[in-house]
């Protein structure tokens, strides 16, 4: 099929830290070069999610006069707290016995979503081309391999793949080099880590899947500027998690949690183990009274150093989260993305400019702070794997006393997908009735996401063998997708005593937890048509 | 034959609405905004009547704040030649709108004026009856078909006894319903070409139309939950509680 191309110096997917630092960066360094952004979302910030206690290290040098720009980022972390949470009781840890990664008194508590909004801002004063509601669906490679640019999602087709009137054909958008920022676990960028073997000689990447709420607390309740961490209750000693809670402005707190992706028990709900997390007596007490206002969720990294991949490729480079630049004991990963997109761009523009190797990307990335940063988090994560209490007692060693400086890296041993438990051998939870004062259920919280897909569009989480659910995971695992889904997406319903999987592919709201967590990797999550997905505020 | 065509920009139709705390309106800060769905099918139907050859022009205009300008670029990008934005912030009425339609219909002189039958946002349902009384021009709403004939259109409504087909002269004001037509996506290229069109700007108060609110708005609130149901268990037990607890029979 012939289609319509577009050239470009560099084309850009995804409009969050990392592409639009991207985008930023090469139009100051050189304000001749063509930039195009591509974005899935609606609109820039739409889909992006993060708790966020933001660190300013990259975006002081990207904008350095960013306060006169009028950037949402105001409230500054005035205090902090961390808590071991029991049961019912709950310990609060002196905040100078934590690691100096975990301290945020120069950070603020921004939404992510109305930073990347800014930075669109920004970028497309710069002169930088920002096409919001176009995913780009595929990679085009030149003869040679190396990659050629992307093509955008057709629109207008329908459920069977029939083209309806409306039907308009995605086009080539070509580019000297392609940008790849997806974020984590980007549906292109997974393909090229294979294409390339990007990741060979890496441990295996490790995720987690995080959930956020905006809830508007009493006056009484809040301090704004406080923020707050917790681990323990609900989870057990073996599974990796913590919530965070940060008050923000306007009376509002942003609530989330997050659950390493690696835990063995099919039977675990992370969405019911965050609604039970908030009954709790410490946290009770701060959002009774209050209103949830918006809800969302999206899968994130947490591998880190050992499992970053070769970001650099023929015609392309990896970007933020679509590698893996998280900082998973400072839980921040807006800071890294935005200096990755930054040493993405000044390795563009000598690349164009003077004919460099693409590859002077890792050079120029071993010799910045983002490095130092990551290879200092190294072995937090993975020391976790031993259980909460010697993961806390290990990286009070490693963080305190030496800094990240320990002579060996712990391994990531397992890919996600592969750490469940069969069913039968797990105990059953059982999570508690909603009370939908502070608990809800899927529909309720999806609802608050504002997501929706163009109806009569094909089914856009595809299964590689559509018999599997039933005829094996069912079985094995009781279909775990029923709960690892933070929107009810999958289904497993029986008529006639007869199972059927069910994909409710409408209510995605784009966290890529099943394309990560399914054990037989039997779920493909590819672009739906654009614009699709969640309508994300001040997320 | 002209057509000018009005757009308004609303909260997005799959953004769940928040009151505001202190009832003086709803939360519009970072809320993602839309084309008002119905004119979305407005903009369709003039593009589709060009390109059928009996249309030389269409125009889109939308008055509102400069961001409203994102909703004539739209426009733009799936087929209007030209825009216009007149600036005006705060609350705008329908009889506001209507009035500054009028001035703007006397300035372009276009053949035909269409919009969608209401806005999503206030649901208000006027500006196309009452710009039709000012104009004092035939008008034709809850468009689901429209024919272009010679100096008339023919015009199927979609009314709550099915559908009327009715013929009007021209010029005449249309408002379209949602099942006009489907309307088509924005491509990236004419998105681009979108950006090099021409928009008219002009300053609402330099029209000499009184804009201020002729409404008091007392409050804004949501609507009361909705109680959970109850399960009876036969229908005497129905029987006895619609009677003596509902009330109702």
């Amino acid at each position: 099929m012939s289609r319509e191309s577009m050239e470009y110096d560099v084309v850009i997917i995804g409009g969050g830290p990392s592409g639009l630092s991207t985008a930023i960066k090469l139009k100051q360094l050189n304000s001749s070069l063509n930039v195009c952004l591509l974005e899935k979302a609606s609109e820039i910030g739409a889909h992006i999610l993060s708790g966020n206690v933001f660190e300013t290290r990259a975006l002081d040098e990207l904008l350095p006069n960013w306060k006169e720009l009028n950037s949402p980022i105001k409230t500054k972390v005035s205090k902090e707290k961390f808590l071991f949470l029991g049961k019912t009781k709950s310990l609060s840890w002196p905040t100078w016995l934590l690691p100096a990664v975990q301290q945020n008194h120069k950070n603020y508590i921004i939404s992510l979503a109305n930073l990347c909004r800014w930075l669109a801002e920004q970028a497309e004063s710069l002169g930088v081309e920002i096409f919001p509601g176009f995913p780009a669906s595929e990679i085009l490679y030149n003869e040679d391999g190396s990659v050629k640019g992307v093509v955008t999602q057709d629109m207008g087709i329908d459920k069977e793949g029939n083209k309806k009137d409306s039907y308009e054909p995605g086009i080539e958008l070509l580019g000297k080099v392609t940008v790849f920022a997806e974020g984590c676990r980007g549906h292109l960028g997974k393909e090229l880590i294979q294409k390339f073997e990007l990741s060979r000689g890496k441990d295996p990447q490790q995720y987690g899947i995080g959930f956020k709420e905006i809830w508007e607390i009493e006056e009484k309740n809040h301090e704004e500027g406080l923020v707050m961490h917790t681990a323990g209750w609900p989870l057990d000693n073996s599974t990796y998690g913590g919530s965070f809670m940060y008050h923000a402005e306007n009376k509002q707190i942003f609530l989330g949690y997050v659950i390493g992706l690696d835990y063995k028990n099919p039977h675990l709900s992370p969405y019911d183990e965050f609604q039970r997390f908030k009954t709790h007596p410490a946290i009770k007490k701060i959002i009774e009274g209050g209103k949830r206002i918006s809800y969302g969720a999206r899968a994130l990294i947490e591998g880190g150093f050992q499992s970053l991949p070769k970001m650099f490729m023929p015609g392309a480079l990896l970007v933020g989260c679509d590698a893996g630049t998280l900082n998973m004991p400072k839980i921040k990963g807006s800071h890294t993305a935005m200096k990755s997109g930054i040493i993405a761009a000044e390795t563009i523009n000598e690349h164009l400019n003077e004919s460099k190797d693409l590859s002077i990307y890792e050079d120029k990335f071993k010799n910045s702070w983002l490095y130092k940063e990551l290879y200092e988090a190294r072995n937090v994560k993975p020391s976790f794997s031993w259980g909460l209490i010697l993961g806390i007692i290990f990286t009070g060693i490693d963080q305190i006393i030496f800094r990240g400086k320990l002579p060996f890296t712990l391994k990531h041993k397992h890919a996600d997908h592969e750490t469940l438990k069969p069913a039968n051998q797990m105990p059953k939870i059982n999570y508690p009735k909603y009370d939908n004062i502070l608990t809800f259920d899927k529909t309720s919280s999806v609802y608050l996401t504002g997501t929706n897909h163009a109806d009569n569009q094909p089914v856009h989480l595809k299964l590689k063998d559509p018999d599997l659910p039933i005829n094996y995971t069912l079985d094995k695992y009781d279909e775990p997708a029923q709960r690892y889904c933070p929107a009810g997406v999958y289904e497993v319903q029986k008529e006639n005593n007869v199972s059927k999987f069910v994909i409710n592919s409408q209510n995605c709201i784009h966290c890529k937890t099943c394309d990560i967590k399914e054990p037989s990797q039997n779920i493909n999550w590819v672009t739906p048509e654009g614009g699709g997905g969640p309508r994300y505020g001040n997320m | 034959m002209k057509i000018l065509v009005a757009v308004k920009r609303v909260i997005d139709y799959n953004v769940q609405i928040r009151v505001k705390e202190d009832g003086t309106g709803v939360v519009t800060d970072n809320v993602k905004m839309s084309t008002n769905p119905p004119d979305d099918n407005a903009i369709e139907e003039a593009v589709k009547i060009k390109e059928a050859g009996k249309a030389t022009e269409v125009v889109a205009i939308t008055i509102g704040e400069e961001k409203a300008k994102e909703t004539v670029r739209k426009a733009l990008a799936v087929g209007a030649d030209r825009g216009i934005h007149v600036k005006a912030d705060g609350i705008l009425e329908p009889l506001a709108v209507s009035k500054i339609l009028q001035k703007i219909v006397d300035k372009e002189k276009p053949d035909l004026v269409f919009m969608g039958k209401q806005a999503i946002d206030d649901d208000c349902n006027q500006t196309g009856q009452m710009l039709s009384a000012l104009l004092n021009w035939p008008q034709a709403t809850f468009a689901s078909k429209i024919d272009v004939k010679e100096n008339k259109l023919e015009v199927t409504r979609e009314i709550d006894e099915g559908l009327e087909t009715i013929e009007i002269g021209v010029p005449a004001i249309v408002t379209c319903d949602l099942r006009l037509n489907e309307p088509r996506y924005a491509s990236l290229p004419n998105i681009m070409k979108a950006k090099k069109k021409p928009i008219e700007e002009i300053v609402a108060a330099d029209l000499g139309v009184d804009v201020s609110p002729r409404l008091e708005q007392i409050k804004v609130e949501e609507p009361p939950k909705r109680k959970a149901g109850i399960k009876v268990a036969n229908v005497a037990e129905l029987v006895q509680k619609l009677k003596n607890e509902a009330k109702v029979i």
